[in-house]
C-alpha cells in the first residue's frame, strides 16, 4: 500500500479527493489519541499479510469497523466523522510470536444503539475478520465503559438471588446433563432427573441438542423432568431444577416452550448460544419478567473461540453475555475433557463474576473493567470432571460455580442416586475442610478418603475413576508469563 | 428423611467443636451471624424465626455457641440453623448457612399433585409436620425412627 509510514492527511482537500487512500492517512490512526472515559476499546490480536504495515492493518480494522469503506467518499463531510471514525492508537508485537500484533481501537460511545448486542457486534466483528489484507484476526478483549453497559439489563437474576431463591449456600452448587445425550424417551428421561436429584444434586439439565425430537417431544421431556422435579424435592426438603432446554427454530416456539415450563413450576430454563445475541437478549427479558433463572450452554463457541490467531476469545464472549444477560454459561473446568488453560479460565471466571477486573495481563484480561453493578452470572464448570477431583475443582473455580457432573453421576457403579451422593458428599466435606482452614488442595485426596471411610458411594466413585485425568496441551493459552515479584 | 438443606447436611451431623470451626471461618471473613429455628421445614419457608437479631458484635466463635445452645436448650425438637451474613457491597446477602439441630424424626414432605387440563400437573411440597398447630408439631422426646446415619 502507496503511503503507509505516513500519519493523517491534514488538508481537507487532498483528504477528500477522489480515489484510494491508506486507512492511516484517512485518521483511522491517532497514536496520541487518549481514550475517553465512555469510549469502546476493542483489543485484536491481528496478523497482517506480508508486506502489510502493522499500523495500516490496525487502521484498516478500526476504519471498516467504524465509518470507513475501501475509497474516499464526500458524504464523509456531510457528519461529525471525526467523532465517527474508530480509532487505533496502539499498536504492540505479541510477545514471542513474529507476525502477529495486539492493536488497541477506541470507538466512540455514539456509535453504538443503547442495549443491543447486535448492534455493536455488526461493527466491532461485522465485516473486518474477512478482510483481506490480514491473514487473520482475533478480538482478545474489550473494554466496556460503565455508560454503555447502564443500556443493558444484565443477569436476570445472578448469583446473589440465584442462591437466596434455592436457599443454597457457602458451597458450589452441582448438576448433571442427562445421558445418553439423546434417544430416551420422556418417561425414561424423567427417571434420571429423580434419581439425581433425591441423590443429592441441585439441578440437572437437558443437553444442547435435545429439543423435540421423534423420540421424545419437548412437552413430554417437560412433563416426566417436573415430576421428577417435584418428587426430589418432597423427598429431600429441598428447591430443586432442570433446566427444560427451551432452543427451538423460533422466537414464538422458544415463548412457548418457556411458558410452559413456567407453568409448570420449573425455577429454570436453557437456552443455546446458537440462537443468536438477539434471541438471547429477548429470553433475558423473559426470564427476568417470570422470575426464571436462565441457563445458557455455550454450544458451538469452540469453532471461533478457541485457535489463538482468529476468532473471538471466549473472555469476550463472557462479557457479551453477561451485558446480554445470562444466570449460567459454561465456562470450563481446567481438569475436565474440554479445552481449557487454567490461567484463562480464571480470566473468563472473573469476567463473570467480578463486580470490577483490574488490568491482568496474564489472564488475558487487558483492561480495568468496572461491571456498573450488573448481575454476576454463575459459571459451570461440565465436562469430564468427577469427584475425585473436589479439591482441585474447588482450587481453580471457587464456591460460586455449577459443578456439573454427567458421567460422574450416572455412570456410578451403583446407581445415579449413589453418584449424586458421591458427588454431594465430597464436596461438603471439602467445603467444611476448606472452612476449617486446612490445606485442601494438599490435602485433598485425604479429605475425600476420609469420607469415603462412612460414604460407600463416594468410595466406589473414588474407585471407579481414580486414574482418569485429561492432560492434554491447550490450545488458548496466555501470552504474557507472570514475572514473580519480591516478597 | 433427613432434610438436606444448608451447607452440610450430608455429612454426620456436626459436633459442636466442628460448628465452633465454621463459625470462626465466617467471623475470619467479618461476616455477621446469627441463628434462626423453625417446625416448619418447607423449603420455601424463607423465614425461620430469628434467635435475637444477627450478632453484628460478637466475635467470639464462643459467644456465638453459646447463643446456639441457648437456642438448643429453648426449641430441642425444631430445626435450628447458624446463617453467616455479608454486607460487603454487591454481596448483601448469606454466605453460609448450615443445620446444627434438628428433631428426632423427621416426617418430610409429601407432593400433591393437581390434575389440571391436558396432563398438565401443578405440584405442591406439603409439610407433613405442619398438620399439627404451630409448636405441637415435633415432640421433645423424638417418637419415631432416629436420624438415619
Amino acid at each position: 500500500m502507496a503511503g503507509t509510514g505516513k500519519g493523517t492527511i491534514t488538508g481537507v482537500k487532498e483528504r477528500y479527493k477522489a480515489g484510494v487512500i491508506p486507512y492511516k492517512q484517512m485518521g483511522y490512526w491517532e497514536p496520541d489519541y487518549v481514550p475517553k472515559d465512555t469510549d469502546v476499546i476493542a483489543l485484536f490480536r491481528i496478523t497482517p499479510q506480508e508486506g502489510v504495515d502493522p499500523e495500516e492493518a490496525a487502521a484498516a480494522v478500526a476504519g471498516e469497523s467504524s465509518t470507513a469503506t475501501w475509497t474516499v467518499v464526500w458524504t464523509d463531510r456531510l457528519t461529525a466523522c471525526e467523532l465517527y471514525r474508530a480509532k487505533a492508537y496502539r499498536v504492540d508485537p505479541v510477545p514471542g510470536t513474529p507476525g502477529q500484533y495486539f492493536a488497541s481501537i477506541a470507538y466512540d460511545l455514539d456509535l453504538f444503539e443503547e442495549g443491543s448486542i447486535a448492534n455493536m457486534t455488526a461493527s466491532i466483528i461485522g465485516n473486518v475478520f474477512g478482510f483481506k489484507a490480514i491473514k487473520a484476526l482475533r478480538l482478545e478483549d474489550m473494554r466496556m465503559p460503565v455508560a454503555y453497559l447502564k443500556t443493558f439489563q444484565g443477569p436476570p437474576t445472578g448469583i446473589v438471588v440465584e442462591r437466596e431463591r434455592l436457599d443454597k449456600y457457602g458451597r458450589p452448587l452441582l448438576g448433571a446433563t442427562i445421558k445418553p445425550k439423546l434417544g430416551l424417551s420422556g418417561k425414561n428421561y424423567g427417571r434420571v432427573v429423580y434419581e439425581a436429584l433425591k441423590g443429592g444434586l441441585d439441578f440437572t439439565k437437558d443437553d444442547e441438542n435435545i429439543n423435540s425430537q421423534s423420540f421424545m417431544h419437548w412437552r413430554d421431556r417437560f412433563l416426566f423432568a417436573m415430576e421428577g422435579v417435584g418428587r426430589a424435592s418432597a423427598a429431600t426438603g429441598e428447591v430443586k431444577g432442570h433446566y427444560l432446554n427451551v432452543t427451538a427454530a423460533t422466537m414464538e416456539d422458544m415463548y412457548e416452550r418457556a411458558e410452559f415450563a413456567n407453568e409448570l413450576g420449573s425455577v429454570i430454563v436453557m437456552i443455546d448460544l446458537v440462537i443468536g445475541y438477539t434471541a438471547i437478549q429477548s429470553m433475558s427479558k423473559w426470564a427476568r419478567k417470570n422470575n426464571m433463572i436462565l441457563h445458557l450452554h455455550r454450544a458451538g463457541h469452540g469453532t471461533y473461540t478457541r485457535q489463538k490467531n482468529h476468532g473471538i476469545s471466549f473472555r469476550v464472549i463472557s462479557k457479551w453475555m453477561r451485558m446480554a444477560g445470562v444466570d449460567h454459561i459454561h465456562s470450563g473446568t481446567v481438569v475436565g475433557k474440554l479445552e481449557g488453560d487454567p490461567l484463562m479460565i480464571k480470566g473468563y471466571y472473573d469476567t463473570l463474576r467480578e463486580p470490577r477486573t483490574p488490568v491482568s495481563l496474564q489472564h488475558g484480561l487487558f483492561f480495568e473493567q468496572d461491571w456498573a453493578s450488573l448481575r454476576k452470572v454463575m459459571p459451570v464448570a461440565s465436562g469430564g470432571i468427577h469427584a475425585g477431583q473436589m479439591h482441585q475443582l474447588l482450587h481453580y473455580l471457587g464456591e460460586d460455580v455449577v459443578l456439573q457432573f454427567g458421567g460422574g453421576t450416572i455412570g456410578h457403579p451403583q446407581g445415579i442416586h449413589a453418584g449424586a451422593m458421591a458427588n454431594r458428599v465430597a464436596l461438603e466435606a471439602m467445603i467444611l475442610a476448606r472452612n476449617e482452614g486446612r490445606d485442601y488442595l494438599n490435602e485433598g485426596p485425604q479429605i475425600l478418603e476420609a469420607a469415603a471411610k462412612w460414604c460407600s458411594p463416594l468410595r466406589a466413585a473414588l474407585e471407579v475413576w481414580k486414574d482418569i485425568t485429561f492432560e492434554y496441551q491447550s490450545t488458548d493459552t496466555a501470552d504474557f508469563v507472570p514475572t514473580p515479584t519480591p516478597a | 428423611m433427613r432434610i438436606t438443606q444448608g451447607t452440610f447436611s450430608f455429612l454426620p451431623d456436626l459436633t459442636d467443636e466442628q460448628i465452633a470451626k465454621q463459625v470462626a471461618y465466617a467471623l475470619g471473613k467479618s461476616w455477621a451471624l446469627n441463628v434462626e429455628f423453625t417446625d416448619d421445614p418447607h423449603p420455601r419457608n424463607t423465614y425461620w424465626e430469628m434467635w435475637e437479631l444477627p450478632m453484628f458484635d460478637l466475635k467470639d466463635p464462643a459467644a456465638i455457641m453459646y447463643e446456639v445452645n441457648a437456642c438448643r436448650k429453648a426449641y430441642p425438637s425444631h430445626y435450628i440453623k447458624v446463617n453467616a451474613f455479608d454486607n460487603s457491597r454487591g454481596w448483601e446477602t448469606i454466605r453460609l448457612s448450615f443445620i446444627v439441630n434438628r428433631p428426632k424424626h423427621e416426617p418430610g414432605f409429601s407432593l400433591v399433585r393437581r390434575e389440571a387440563e391436558g396432563r398438565n400437573i401443578r405440584y405442591t411440597v406439603h409439610s407433613y409436620a405442619t398438620d399439627k398447630p404451630e409448636g405441637e408439631r415435633y415432640s421433645a422426646d423424638g417418637t419415631g425412627s432416629a436420624v438415619k446415619r
